[in-house]
């Protein structure tokens, strides 16, 4: 029988390793992959919760759509981001991207 | 049988996540990504969301790693493995076990392990219903938005040669 706390133990996992990333990686990639995971994280438990209400109940997986929709979005103009960064640093250091900073 | 397979799902989505950020060549991180992101539409086949995992693969996997893999390609390979400041792993390591630590404490106090699933099936034909009657604005802003973020993206890439 599954219960509901060994998928949210999944989602901590996940949620757990991206934010390693976020804080470790220097690569630009690297960020954008970490924040792919967490992201996929929050949409395993929107996905979740859908299943174990108490009532049948779609919201949760029709949420979960949208969101994927909209990282789709999310991905295609970081990475247009990171090739114009790459193409006037000729690096995705994130350490070596200061102009903002002043 | 659904213990077998969650199991070899959990093993595979959380290897493969560590593997897409801790190997030394980052195309095999890329492929890595997407495994892990085929493992999380296996999740949804045994959540009993079958619609969503068909998404997920054909947009994650199918599109958003492959934009991933090309961008990849175009970046020179990273130079600075050896100047890795070792402060920002202890930092991030740090970060994510306490992140961990309190969510799962939260986890095992709360008396969520007690919910169990509920059997009925859902259908996803109500997805299509609900998309359009209930959410149908939702998805009008969503088509803007995808359209708006491909031509963003493209004018980005096109920046540099007018300058």
């Amino acid at each position: 029988m599954e219960s509901l706390l060994q998928y949210l133990v999944v989602s901590i996992a996940l949620f757990a390793i991206g934010v390693y990333g976020i804080v470790s990686k220097r690569n630009a990639l690297r960020i954008l992959f970490s924040i792919e995971i967490i992201a996929n994280s929050a949409v395993l438990n929107l996905v979740v919760f859908s299943k174990f209400l108490p009532m049948v109940n779609i919201t949760g997986q029709t949420f979960a759509l949208i969101t994927i929709a909209v990282l789709a979005a999310e991905a295609a103009a970081g990475l247009a981001l990171i090739l114009v960064a790459y193409r006037i640093h000729k690096d995705i250091d994130v350490f070596e991207m200061k102009e903002l900073q002043g | 049988m659904a213990d077998i397979s969650f199991l070899i799902l959990t093993v595979m989505a959380v290897s493969s996540a560590i593997l897409a950020l801790e190997s030394k060549e980052i195309v095999y991180g890329a492929i890595s990504l997407m495994s892990m992101l085929m493992s999380m539409a296996g999740f949804f086949i045994l959540l009993d969301a079958p619609f969503v995992a068909m998404f997920q693969i054909i947009v994650y996997v199918g599109a958003v790693a492959v934009l991933i893999l090309f961008t990849v390609i175009l970046v020179k390979r990273e130079k600075w493995i050896k100047t890795e400041v070792s402060g920002l792993r202890a930092a991030g390591i740090l970060s994510g076990l306490i992140l961990a630590f309190s969510f799962g404490l939260l986890l095992l106090q709360s008396n969520l392990g007690l919910i169990y699933a509920n059997e009925k099936d859902s259908s996803f034909v109500d997805i299509g219903i609900q998309l359009i009657s209930e959410y149908w604005l939702v998805l009008e802003v969503l088509a803007l938005l995808l359209s708006a973020s491909l031509i963003g993206a493209l004018t980005l890439a096109k920046l540099e040669k007018e300058n």
